[in-house]
């Protein structure tokens, strides 16, 4: 909403310094977003009356001008052929400023001195028009600033206006807060009535079929001279940011702006009946809006018809182009009506087709303004169109809406604000909001005016004395949390546990979208009928949510890559999202956690780099499991989704696979564009944390000497070396302190589908040292075991 | 031999000794010259053997004349023998210079994406306060994301979200959350008063991801419900967090606003971080920079989770955690921080 700051002295003597309106203006709640003053660069330009023209003596296009501007007299070199003896237009003398900080000069044109010039109004920075002189009217008085003249010392506040205030949405509303924050009179001063007469009524009817949706109608005749608006109306209409059109649809806009009273006018003699009719629209009907559209209108619709039901607007949206005033109209019927805002709102939407109008029905506008709102229209047409009224109006009104009576105690104010008001404090601060109250002390009753019809409930009431009073003058206070401890759950911590102890091993947090492409989801070999699907996603590549973390990891490796990145170690903990559980509504959303791990390994010249292998992302996980201090979390070899086939393993936890470790599937790896190897991970979070952790009771060390051993056998490809250690483990029970693979290698020798693996066992009892033959026996049981259950052979 | 001559042996002795040792240039040297000086065929073994003979009351003197000589021939032999091996390691590790400088073994620490530090810190903050940290899911239906907090069905307000609906349910009925407020309503449900709870999270807007605009970004929720919670409770309150978070300098304000859950509504706003309420760039000349919006509960959501307006009362505010961010490191645009560039990841 724009309002010019001459509009609202219209309404209210505000003659505070524009910083301290707009200072205002935003501790009202209506937000500043801008400040315009469109002549503030304009300096010495002033009225002038051109006494005679004569043609320049070197140039055909140009001409000479005598003028008069009031000190005295000279001559300017003028191109534009508009001019004549004696029009008053805006003259810039030498030593003028005009907008963009050009500054005039006396100089020779063509030969001839120039002291000066004359403006077009876009010289002036008013709008485009730059065909000819702009002419002031003939009664300005000569050496009058141009500023004070054309309104150019204007100031146009851009307001951002909230939907609770549609009475901010009209100039008057904006002035009453204004008016009652620097305590000045407030008047909107009444315009003629219609009178009580019945002559309009006689001639249209008006038919209200859904009087729900539109329980008012008020129609008046006028007889009108279609025209050009006057300069200071089309001035004021341009401030506000509406394009003037002719006189008669100037004045509707005028009043909508003033009031937010939106008017429409339709041309009488194309209403049949004459006479209106509003109905809703039928299914399959059509009709023509002003702006050249066929739309299709639906019982969704409401229609404002002739008495032959023919539709002529979309009710409360848009006008239609068969009855829309013209410079033939000579007679109009003024609608002046009050719609239902939710019917509005649908109707808006559902055409996609939104107004100055419709945004102020949809907001709700005063049911109870109807008829004021069309006696301004009419003020305004008799005085600048030459408009002659039949008297009376038609009011078709069966419900008249009563101003609210809500309860209002000083009590409640207080005890919600935290504020120590006294009654007599409030009601100040609610009266000049065209709030009237009732009854004294604690409990009164307040009526609230129905152009305020976000105020139905003592909340609203509260909310408009915490507005009044400045909600930064309430005194601070803090709130006592003392019956609630602050801080994180354990799951919290220990998600903060695992983020660490990734990026403590090197690799960076990324967030990526939710929302990803079906093509990345299958890439991924995750089934497209286990997703979950946005209805109405703009663009198909974000059209599924995501059921795994890794694709988005696996674009943003590509992205930098793409930036020659190639090195990238990533993780990020999300929501994924997958169908719901039986019969849930929500989605099954579960936190996981995925890792990716791409390019080179630098660490020359310590040592040789390397390329990314699987073991990069068995490191990364296992940070995580010793951060949580896993009891029990083994690596399965198992073709993951999406992964190497042989390269990547289940990560099962007490049990249970949670995801998966490993090389990401060369297939998919191209797919998404990064180099190879790439390697990852992909692990639901809540089963991680949900993981039974290690007993912490404390293991009393011994004093007692270890005795370490080394085997090595050979083994059958398909044996992991994790299943070895636990046989080993199994074999050496509690003397068993430690075990560790350190060697693992192929040959010729060994066969093809065969490797050998050696294991260091330290062995270590707590009571004494152990003896020879006991250690001897420890190694025969090692050594049985790993080759009975894993038909292996020792290597000797 | 009497007690005089067994001392000026013993001194002559330590001197040769301490000769010996100041021209030993190797370990071995000295080594030889402590088996010259203290072994069984030197001065000092003959003076011990010697010492039988001796007038008993000459014999404690010499006695204290060999200790005193054997511990000076000791401390004459480690301070060479130390002064020895210091110049030998010396040349060893010359030879043994690494340049620390060139790199290591392991990868160097990763980083946490900014938007995390930012949310890790506000919840911090706020639990030192009295928080607790509330989470919610990221698909909601329309009860939580809308009706509860007082969006009734066609509410003009409800158009303005942009909102990504899911298919699941009815047409309509289930959607991306538009912003963590749902948290609120889900924190009523299942907690006891009184409330204390801030609800980081994701939040979701039919958008393109684009320079300016994106289709997910993260908010953080506060939420306060109690007997006797008052505006000026809520008005203390950011005003603790944000001379926590931005320090003591900044003042925050609020301006009256509107939003469906609250009422009285504002956004609040802190005085400029970059020119201090002088006006600058960041800031639009105003001297403040918008934070989020805030109020007190509505009634209407009060009585939704089943609570009594008149008995108990709340206050909620919530902000972008991208926007905290690009307020309070410059980052721009809001794409950046979804495109995971490395570069901009190590940033932080």
């Amino acid at each position: 909403m724009r309002a010019p700051l001459s509009w609202i002295r219209d309404f209210t003597p505000l003659d505070a310094p524009v910083a301290e309106i707009a200072a205002a203006l935003s501790d009202l709640g209506l937000e500043v977003e801008g400040i315009e003053q469109p002549g503030r660069e304009i300096t010495g330009v002033v009225a002038a009356k051109i006494l005679v023209v004569l043609p320049h003596p070197n140039a055909d296009k140009l001409q000479l001008a005598d003028v008069d501007f009031g000190a005295g007299e000279t001559r300017v070199v003028c191109g534009a052929p508009n001019i004549a003896a004696g029009m008053i237009v805006p003259f810039a003398p030498s030593g003028a400023t005009l907008p963009g900080g050009f500054t005039l000069e006396r100089r020779k044109i063509r030969g001839e001195v120039s002291d000066g010039m004359l403006c077009s109004a876009q010289e002036l920075g008013l709008g485009d028009d730059h065909s000819g002189i702009l002419q002031l009217d003939a009664g300005t008085e000569l050496g009058a600033d141009v500023r004070t003249v054309l309104g150019l010392d204007d100031v146009v506040f851009d307001l951002s206006i909230t939907p609770n205030r549609p009475d901010a949405m009209g100039i008057t509303g904006i002035a009453r807060d204004l008016a009652a924050h620097f305590g000045l009179p407030f008047d909107v001063p009444e315009p003629p009535p219609a009178g009580a007469v019945d002559d309009a009524a006689a001639r249209v009817t008006v038919e209200i079929d859904d009087d729900v949706r539109c329980p008012r109608f008020v129609g008046r005749i006028v007889k009108v001279v279609v025209g050009p608006s006057p300069e200071w109306l089309a001035r004021r209409l341009t401030l506000a940011g509406m394009r003037p059109i002719n006189n008669v649809v100037d004045v509707t806009n005028y009043v909508m702006l003033e009031r937010n009273r939106p008017l429409h006018a339709f041309d009488l003699a194309k209403l049949a009946g004459p006479g209106i009719v509003v109905r809703t629209g039928n299914e399959g009907e059509t009709m023509v809006t002003l702006d050249g559209v066929e739309r299709k209108v639906g019982p969704e619709d409401l229609l404002i018809c002739d008495a032959e039901r023919v539709p002529l607007a979309i009710a409360g949206i848009m006008g239609g182009g068969d009855s829309e005033v013209s410079g033939t109209t000579t007679e109009i019927l003024l609608e002046s009506a009050y719609f239902q805002p939710m019917s509005i709102s649908k109707s808006s939407k559902r055409l996609g087709l939104r107004s100055e109008a419709s945004a102020r029905f949809e907001r709700g506008v005063d049911p109870n303004g109807c008829a004021s709102g069309a006696d301004r229209a009419v003020q305004l047409l008799t005085e600048i169109a030459n408009g002659i009224a039949t008297p009376g109006s038609v009011d078709v009104y069966p419900h008249p809406v009563e101003r609210p009576r809500i309860r209002l105690r000083t009590a409640r104010v207080n005890a919600l604000l935290g504020t120590s008001l006294t009654p007599a404090e409030v009601v100040d601060a609610i009266r000049p909001l065209g709030i009237d109250v009732e009854g004294t002390g604690d409990d009164l009753v307040a009526i609230a005016p129905t152009f305020r019809p976000d105020l139905e409930r003592e909340i609203d009431l509260i909310e408009e004395v915490a507005r009044r009073i400045g909600l930064n003058t309430i005194p601070k206070t803090l709130p006592s949390t003392t019956a609630q401890g602050g801080g994180l759950t354990r799951r919290q911590r220990d998600r903060r546990l695992v983020v660490d102890a990734l990026v403590g091993a090197g690799l960076s947090e990324a967030v990526t979208l939710s929302l990803i492409a079906p093509a990345d989801v299958e890439r991924v070999g995750h089934p497209l009928d286990q997703v979950v699907r946005s209805t109405n996603p703009l663009r198909a590549e974000e059209s599924l949510l995501r059921p795994r973390v890794l694709p988005g990891l696996l674009r943003a490796a590509a992205a930098n890559a793409g930036h020659g990145l190639p090195d990238v170690a990533l993780f990020e903990v999300g929501h994924i999202f997958l169908p719901p559980a039986d019969d849930a509504l929500l989605a099954d959303e579960r936190d996981h956690l995925a890792v990716l791990i791409a390019g080179t390994v630098q660490r020359s010249p310590v040592e040789p780099d390397r390329p990314v292998d699987a073991y990069d992302a068995v490191d990364a996980v296992r940070a995580v499991f010793s951060a949580l201090d896993l009891a029990d979390v083994r690596l399965v070899p198992e073709a993951g989704p999406g992964f190497h086939p042989t390269r990547s393993s289940a990560v099962v936890v007490d049990g249970q696979p949670i995801g998966h470790v490993g090389e990401i599937a060369p297939t998919a790896a191209a797919a998404f564009g990064t180099g190879t190897p790439v390697v990852g991970a992909e692990l639901d979070l809540d089963a991680l944390l949900a993981g039974s952790r290690r007993d912490r009771a404390f293991v009393a060390l011994s004093r007692y000497p270890s005795s370490s051993i080394d085997l090595a056998f050979v083994l059958d490809d398909d044996v992991s070396a994790a299943a070895v250690i636990a046989t080993l483990r199994g074999a050496g029970g509690p003397r068993l302190e430690a075990v560790r693979v350190f060697d693992e290698f192929r040959s010729e020798a060994l066969g093809p589908g065969k490797r050998s693996l050696a294991f260091a066992l330290r062995f270590r009892a707590s009571e004494r040292t152990l003896t020879v033959e006991e250690v001897g026996e420890l190694r025969r049981a090692a050594i049985d075991a790993v080759t009975d259950t894993h038909a292996a052979q020792l290597r000797t | 031999m009497n007690a005089i001559e067994a001392k000026e042996r013993l001194d002559r002795a330590l001197a040769a000794a301490r000769d010996a040792l100041a021209s030993a240039s190797t370990l071995a040297d000295v080594e030889d010259a402590e088996k010259e000086y203290g072994g069984k065929r030197s001065v000092v073994a003959e003076v011990r053997e010697a010492i039988k003979g001796l007038e008993p009351a000459d014999r404690p003197i010499v006695g204290q004349a060999l200790r005193g000589f054997a511990d000076a021939l000791a401390a004459a032999v480690a301070a060479r023998r130390d002064a020895l091996s210091a110049a030998e390691n010396e040349g060893r590790y010359a030879l043994e210079r690494l340049d620390l400088t060139l790199g290591g073994h392991a990868r160097p620490r990763g980083h946490l994406h900014l938007v995390t530090q930012v949310q890790r810190e506000l919840e911090d903050v706020f639990v030192a306060l009295g928080y607790q940290v509330a989470e919610g899911p990221e698909v909601e239906d329309d009860w939580h994301n809308f009706e509860a907090l007082n969006f009734p069905p066609g509410h003009p307000a409800r158009a303005m979200q942009d909102t990504l609906y899911v298919d699941l349910g009815r047409p309509e009925q289930v959607m991306m959350r538009t912003h963590t407020s749902p948290v609120q309503i889900r924190s009523m449900e299942t907690r006891e008063l009184p409330i204390f709870v801030v609800a980081p999270g994701r939040t979701y807007r039919n958008e393109t991801l684009d320079a300016r605009h994106s289709p997910v970004f993260h908010q953080i929720e506060g939420l306060a419900v109690d007997r006797g919670i008052t505006f000026g409770d809520l008005a203390g309150t950011l005003e603790a967090f944000t001379s926590d978070y931005f320090g003591e300098a900044v003042t925050a304000r609020l301006l009256p606003s509107y939003f469906p859950f609250t009422e009285p509504s504002a956004e609040f706003a802190v005085s400029c971080v970059f020119c201090h309420g002088e006006g600058c760039r960041v800031c639009s000349q105003t001297g403040w920079i918008e934070l989020g919006g805030c109020g007190m509960v509505d009634p209407n959501v009060l009585t939704a989770v089943g609570l009594d307006p008149e008995a108990v009362s709340g206050f909620a505010f919530g902000f972008g955690l991208e926007r905290m961010a690009m307020i309070r490191y410059g980052v721009e645009p809001i794409k950046t921080f979804f495109d995971n560039d490395v570069r901009f990841l190590e940033q932080y």
